[in-house]
């Protein structure tokens, strides 16, 4: 949009509303209007790591008491602490890096952010302007490489606009269905002399989401949801960005419905609950995953059918009615058609469903689900959750996550990685509260957990925060415990050391005729003759490790040490802690629907089916 | 069922760079099939007009529509129905015609209401508009003579009557900057 169809007025911006000065109209550097502009949208920890493109805006920065930044190891640990601050606490994570390979690398974060929804402004700096496509020193295009993963991106180049785009990218980043923008701004536009104004007109006339559901929509999905015998609530992640855990209860308690909440909306309903089925998918609970299959309703709500969710699609939940509601229409109908699409806040419809259901109610329509709940109570008595104990003597990584949840308690906010422990972590730790549990759901990116507990220390540093983490994945990121230790950001961390890449070593195991290739993480090949490392070689010691950054380094390898070296872990909260399990390498986890078959293959122990009978059709 | 089918879609869109790229890596990233895609300014200074035909099935298309939709610079996505839209592509052919050959390619160039838009000893350039259906039967008429070169422009639609598709976004445009 050029200049001139800038007009006075317009409402419905928060953006512009923002606490920040009123009416400012100041002469200053274009690096000095970013840090006012980021001052201005309520942006107050930054983690980032400067270079020659962005060294302009590192210099007003140093000088601002309202925006903290964080000197973070590498890119990548800026961007999952963007995102892990963002999960905890709602607000918008923000990453700032510079041009060329500083900026390639916020690409995994950004990614990772996109396919999880996640609110985050990542700053970049550029090449200036008259450089940019010469192939210059540190020039990457991030704008091109970051389009398809980014929710919008925008080049600066004119320094006067820098508050608009500012304004701007908070405001996508945060609304509708939340998701990464990209800002990269030239370095000549950071040194120019330019008028810093706010409030700021922002101009998105393309960009106008949906919030409030369609009324006739939603008496429609009332009137199913009290006509259905065997109901789901299919809760996903949009309930947890849309804050509305408290209208869910409400919904579910009403209706009496099962709940079962996807990886994304771990904690938006209390695991505790005794409507609460588990988390359904590849690795969901057999209730869950069962009730989803038989159900004749499904009352989907800021969830997207994703292929970890439904397993082959066209077998997916083959009797069932779909509502689905999501702030997203591409996501309604995207994988399976919606028989009452509902595009809204999740919030909003949920606040929205729960009176016109009342009104049902009011009418003498009301559902029983009696039946259904005799049939699920059986499943969820029959198939627990569970796991095989470790051969004595040896810690079962099952066992070590799940005293971590018991002795630490659900009011800790506990970021996982990726892989074997991240289920693990996601099965047996109770989660009553929304926004304890943070992890990569869509991208699956090791390496998450270390800097996504960094950012959630951040923004809520009286809260305990756990990271559990894998061997594999720890080996990826764990340099940023050196921005734990030296920006008094005390996490915990709970290394699972199986010694090998146990999620890609389990598959090997189930359907590679158990040829362990390169998923053996503490020993070598044999070469030339010469006997690779025993296994158990300590290669890296962990426990050292975690002293070199500045940590509190411990070891448990006996179940009797259990309970005695979490509760040490706990007692330190001036230094970061590690604690190095050494657990049973062969744990697997159990219950699992083998990759792109039917969710009625589900088994709940290798081996196990279970047995639904033939009258539960 | 349906079956595979040809979509126009009229796309509005923010006049600003990077546009089209959004645009098309979208399309690529999906791996939705652009048969034809033309671009141009509008009535508005601020407003480009994207012409974009799309051979998919409905259910496809409409993921289309709310990808297309969810892009920021996106303004306005309308389908033009083939019966209620003008539909128009323009190509320019330079085929072989000599002494001998050259009346009967002008005879056909008259017979298409083309135009003859350069002439030279042995070859002519004829400028020709028209939905695809007709320029297709021109070309194979003047296949014969020899082709020595051809530019085809993206096809380009508007819906028939006084209605304009830009009218109401125009007002959302003004009332939102």
């Amino acid at each position: 949009m050029t200049e001139h169809a800038a007009s006075p007025r317009r409402g419905d911006n928060p953006a512009a509303h923002a606490p920040g000065p009123n009416n400012v109209v100041e002469t200053m550097t274009g690096a000095q209007s970013l840090i006012r502009s980021l001052e201005a949208v309520g942006a107050d920890t930054v983690f980032g790591i400067p270079g020659g493109a962005i060294l302009p805006a590192y210099d007003p920065l140093m000088d601002s008491s309202k925006v903290r930044h964080i000197l973070v190891r590498h890119e990548q640990g800026a961007g999952h602490a963007a995102t892990g601050y963002a999960q905890a606490t709602g607000k918008v994570g923000v990453c700032m890096a510079t041009s060329g390979p500083g900026a390639t690398n916020l690409v995994t974060p950004i990614a990772d952010a996109y396919m999880d929804s996640v609110a985050m402004v990542a700053i970049t700096g550029q090449v200036s302007s008259k450089a940019i496509g010469t192939d210059a020193f540190q020039e990457a295009d991030i704008c091109g490489i970051t389009m398809p993963i980014t929710k919008h991106n925008f080049l600066v180049t004119d320094p006067a606009e820098i508050p608009r785009v500012i304004a701007e990218a908070f405001h996508i980043a945060a609304t509708g269905r939340p998701g990464p923008v990209l800002v990269d701004i030239a370095k000549d536009a950071l040194q120019a002399t330019t008028t810093f104004r706010w409030p700021v007109e922002t101009s998105l006339p393309g960009y106008r989401p949906v919030t409030k559901p369609h009324a006739k929509q939603i008496r429609e999905a009332a009137k199913l949801l009290v006509g259905a015998k065997k109901p789901v609530l299919y809760v996903g992640g949009g309930v947890h960005k849309a804050q509305a855990s408290a209208e869910l209860r409400i919904l579910a308690e009403l209706t009496g419905a099962p709940v079962v909440t996807t990886l994304m909306a771990i904690g938006v309903f209390p695991d505790s609950h005794p409507q609460h089925l588990g988390m359904p998918g590849m690795h969901g609970s057999v209730p869950a995953v069962t009730a989803l299959q038989k159900a004749d309703l499904l009352f989907t709500l800021g969830a997207r059918f994703d292929d970890r969710v439904t397993g082959k699609l066209d077998s997916f939940a083959p009797s069932a009615k779909i509502v689905h509601a999501d702030i997203d229409p591409a996501e309604i109908g995207k994988n399976r058609p919606a028989d009452v699409p509902i595009v809204g806040d999740a919030r909003e419809v949920l606040a929205d469903l729960i009176v016109a259901i009342q009104a049902e109610f009011d009418a003498g329509h009301k559902g029983d689900y009696s039946d259904w709940w005799v049939k699920l109570n059986e499943w969820k008595k029959t198939y627990p959750l569970g796991y095989e104990s470790a051969p004595a003597g040896e810690l079962a990584p099952q066992q070590v996550i799940e005293r971590i949840g018991q002795i630490v308690g659900p009011e800790a906010i506990y970021a996982a990685g990726v892989g074997q422990h991240q289920m693990w972590a996601s099965q047996f730790i109770n989660y009553e509260k929304p926004a304890t549990w943070l992890n990569s759901g869509g991208a699956g990116t090791m390496g998450y957990a270390v800097p996504a507990a960094m950012g959630a220390k951040a923004g809520k540093p009286d809260t305990v925060v756990w990271a559990i983490d894998g061997d594999g994945c720890f080996q990826m990121t764990n340099q940023e415990l050196v921005t734990c230790a030296l920006n008094n950001l005390p996490i915990k961390v709970a290394v699972i050391n199986n010694g090998s890449l146990g999620m890609v070593r389990q598959w090997q195991t189930l359907f590679y005729n158990q040829r362990y290739s390169h998923t053996v993480l503490h020993s070598g090949p044999e070469h030339d003759g010469i006997e690779p490392p025993a296994q158990g070689t300590r290669i890296p010691d962990f426990v050292l490790l975690a002293e070199a950054m500045g940590c509190v380094g411990l070891r448990c390898e006996r179940p009797e040490d259990l309970d005695a070296v979490i509760k040490q872990a706990m007692e330190i909260n001036d230094r970061p802690v590690v604690i190095d399990f050494i657990v049973h390498q062969d744990a697997m986890v159990w219950p699992m629907v083998a990759a792109g078959t039917s969710n009625d293959e589900i088994l709940f122990a290798r081996g196990v089916r279970p047995d639904f009978g033939d009258d539960l059709d | 069922m349906t079956t595979m089918s040809k979509h126009t879609l009229s796309v509005l869109v923010e006049n600003k760079p990077g546009v089209l790229a959004r645009i098309a890596a979208l399309f690529s990233r999906r791996g939705f099939n652009i048969d034809s895609l033309a671009v141009g300014p509008t009535e508005h200074p601020d407003i480009s007009r994207m012409t974009i035909v799309v051979n998919v099935e409905d259910l496809p298309l409409e993921q289309v529509t709310k990808q297309l939709n969810k892009l920021v610079n996106v303004i306005k996505i309308v389908e033009l129905d083939q019966a209620q839209a003008v539909q128009r592509e323009l190509v320019l052919v330079k085929v072989r015609a000599d002494a001998e050959t050259r009346s009967q390619v002008v005879e056909i160039v008259q017979l298409f209401r083309a135009k003859t838009v350069d002439v030279s000893p042995d070859a002519v350039t004829i400028e020709a508009t028209g939905s695809s259906d007709k320029l297709e039967a021109m070309l194979k008429m003047l296949e014969p003579y020899g082709i020595k070169e051809l530019v085809q422009s993206g096809l380009v639609a508007v819906g028939r009557g006084a209605r304009s598709i830009t009218d109401r976004s125009l007002r959302a445009l003004d009332r939102s900057a």
